[in-house]
């Protein structure tokens, strides 16, 4: 029945994933345990130096912002259909472009100059995603390998890069690009009379994700799009261009992902070095996975995991916990989260209700037998 | 460049072929045979990082490298199991799965493994096949893993097993036909279970390989990319287990290009040589995927090309 299950979804939609995640931070408790600290203590490290204080509050903000393009970049290719993983490639690249467009044009300044350069983040980024996309749809080669290997690629494309022919020569104990000039560079958002650290690439992170989400929900390409993910036979049959969504997809999402590099470049680190290559694509796939690759939900989890990674430094100081036990942290979520997508549609189960069978009369030996209906049949 | 340096280079690569060729040999005889049975395990990246971790913690605590090789093979299972087991719940992505469990093992590897970055390990013996040589370059580059013959008696042994025992029977028939599978009673899950974390095993041999032999040391950027390369090879290798062995040594070769190329000093270009085993991987992939018809030999219940 169509409205059997109207409220159901939607809350299973949230309460699946807050229950994995739960879990997860059960499990790292555990875990805590066994490396010999207290779970309680990292747990109130771990909210403390997410959510504890505005410095910590700054310290999640600035990590959550990267994270809204790069879970983009796996989001909008997934609601195609496709599961690309090469984030962390098209960021890299996005940076590379960033960071080499002033030697190309020497001239760059201002507000203007900015912008180009974000425009050509975002465009290396674009073709690089839609490159696994193109690849996946004409040469049938499958595209989380092959997203995989061109991230790979694109890292030593990077490195040879920074460290030869784009290499700063004053650059000398860690090899990166010269910094941008001043006025190409992006601040920090001002809040209550000071200028705090969290740079004006959160915002750009939120508006992508609602403009994303106003796309898919409310548009007719975004209705395409997802056609196209759902069923491609049915998309076909009706007509959609599939090739052109697809890449479409991959496009915008890697354009995400590329813009996540330029502006970690011109808010962050003025210029591009080997400290890009942080994994911020590899974050932002669990990101897409906890969201359900639903923009609306990515910035929230977003912020989420951003907070996981502020915390993380706080844990290896007070507790003396390696920094990767914020990888282990997210490892917990990803395995939970997927293992959480089985409980999908048993958890909150509806049941139709039973039909109503009329008692059978009472025996007549006179009357004839009455001819069995398969609808009196009780079940 | 003169012809020593050629010949230079040619010997390099050569025994690179076997020295990096080892861990994608077994890493691409696991894939080969869980993909035999049917599912993919993109995942293999993460068990050869901890399997790496563990297998060296192993060969330093204990002192044998054979131990660390015994506890990589048996944490890579583990990995493997945890895969297998996810993606028997209904509704779980197997493609996805793997990507968690890639993060998951590295993961895992690094804030178990932090302790032994800095301490040398026992290592895996080498077997010195450059003995007739009186030129200490020929001799090092021959001087041979001791785990790659068995990982080519490995390949063997999958190739006989698959083809001519009840065991590989099974499993083939659970990888081409999970329906014919079921109908004769077997169940499909437990079997592709099994696959997998034997298949973990395998590959936790691959990761035993680079921490106790070549590199020969614990540390965090140990892996990158050899697990997916791996699996991106069996597709080459049309699933077949001799075939793996042959596609290895090729890219162990390709891998080995850019460490022999900066001993006879070409320096320039290092990371676009170090780049091209994936750009042969991905070459390889687009020259021999289609998609029209299924490629020959691709286990039937495979979800790998649309």
């Amino acid at each position: 029945m169509p409205g059997a299950r109207a409220w159901q979804d939607p809350v299973e939609a949230v309460a699946l994933p807050v229950l994995a995640l739960a879990g997860a931070l059960l499990a790292f408790g555990v875990f805590v345990w066994f490396a010999g600290a207290s779970p309680l203590d990292a747990w109130a490290l771990l909210f403390k130096g997410a959510f504890g204080d505005a410095f910590s509050w700054q310290n999640t903000l600035q990590r959550a912002a990267p994270l809204m393009l790069t879970a983009l970049a796996v989001a909008l290719p997934a609601q195609a259909g496709l599961t690309v993983i090469g984030g962390e490639g098209a960021l890299v690249l996005g940076a590379l472009a960033c960071a080499a467009l002033p030697y190309a044009l020497p001239g760059l300044q201002g507000m203007a100059g900015a912008v180009l350069m974000l425009v050509v983040a975002a465009a290396a980024g674009a073709v690089w995603v839609a490159l696994a996309g193109w690849l996946r749809q004409q040469r049938g080669v499958n595209e989380t390998i092959s997203s995989l290997l061109l991230g790979y690629i694109a890292i030593a494309l990077f490195k040879h890069f920074v460290e030869g022919p784009l290499r700063d020569p004053a650059s000398l104990n860690k090899p990166s690009t010269r910094p941008v000039a001043e006025s190409l560079r992006i601040g920090g958002i001002p809040w209550g009379g000071a200028v705090t650290d969290v740079h004006w690439g959160l915002v750009i992170g939120v508006v992508l994700c609602l403009v994303a989400g106003v796309w898919l929900s409310f548009t007719a390409s975004g209705f395409a799009l997802r056609v196209v993910g759902g069923n491609v036979r049915a998309a076909r049959l009706v007509g959609l261009p599939t090739l052109g969504l697809i890449l479409t997809a991959c496009a915008l999402g890697g354009a995400g992902a590329g813009l996540a590099g330029g502006i970690e470049v011109l808010a962050v680190h003025t210029s591009a070095n080997a400290s890009l290559i942080a994994g911020l694509g590899y974050t932002g796939i669990l990101v897409s996975f906890v969201a359900r690759h639903n923009p609306w939900a990515i910035p929230p989890v977003a912020v989420l995991f951003g907070g996981f990674g502020a915390a993380g430094s706080l844990l290896q100081r007070r507790l003396d916990l390696p920094d990767a036990s914020v990888l282990v942290l997210q490892g917990f979520a990803f395995v939970l989260i997927l293992a959480a997508e089985a409980g999908r549609g048993r958890l909150l189960a509806a049941r139709a209700p039973k039909p109503v069978v009329a008692p059978p009369p009472p025996a007549d030996p006179n009357a004839p037998p009455p001819p069995i209906h398969a609808s009196a049949v009780a079940n | 460049m003169e012809l020593n340096a050629i010949l230079d280079v040619g010997i390099a690569v050569l025994g690179g072929a076997v020295r990096v060729g080892t861990p994608f040999l077994f890493v691409s005889l696991a894939e080969c045979l869980t993909e035999k049975s049917g599912r993919i395990n993109l995942g293999l990246e993460g068990v050869l990082v901890l399997a790496a971790m563990a297998g060296f913690a192993g060969s330093y605590l204990s002192g044998s490298p054979w131990v660390g090789v015994l506890a990589a093979g048996a944490s890579g299972a583990l990995l493997a199991l945890l895969h297998g087991l996810l993606c028997s719940l209904p509704r779980v992505s197997d493609v996805a799965t793997g990507i968690a469990l890639m993060l998951f093992g590295a993961g895992l590897a690094f804030f178990l493994g932090k302790p032994l970055i800095q301490p040398q390990a026992p290592q895996v013996p080498a077997l010195a096949l450059g003995g007739w040589s009186s030129s200490p370059a020929v001799q090092s580059a021959l001087a041979i893993n001791a785990l790659f013959p068995i990982g080519v008696a490995l390949a063997g042994l999958l190739h006989w097993g698959l083809a001519n025992t009840r065991w590989g029977l099974i499993v083939r028939m659970v990888g081409d036909s999970a329906d014919a599978a079921r109908a004769l009673g077997y169940s499909v899950n437990g079997v592709r279970i099994a696959a997998t974390t034997a298949g973990g095993f395998i590959a936790g041999l691959g990761g035993a390989s680079l921490s106790l032999f070549y590199p020969g040391s614990w540390n965090e950027g140990l892996s990158s990319g050899q697990g997916l390369i791996a699996v991106a090879l069996v597709i080459f290798a049309r699933w077949r287990p001799l075939a793996c062995l042959g596609a290895a040594l090729l890219f162990g070769g390709a891998g080995a290009l850019g460490p022999a190329l900066q001993s006879v000093g070409v320096t320039g270009g290092y990371y676009l040589f170090n780049a091209v085993p994936y750009a042969l991987t991905l070459l390889i992939l687009v020259l021999t995927c289609s998609p029209n018809r299924s490629l020959k030999g691709a286990p039937a219940e495979l979800g790998v090309q649309r």
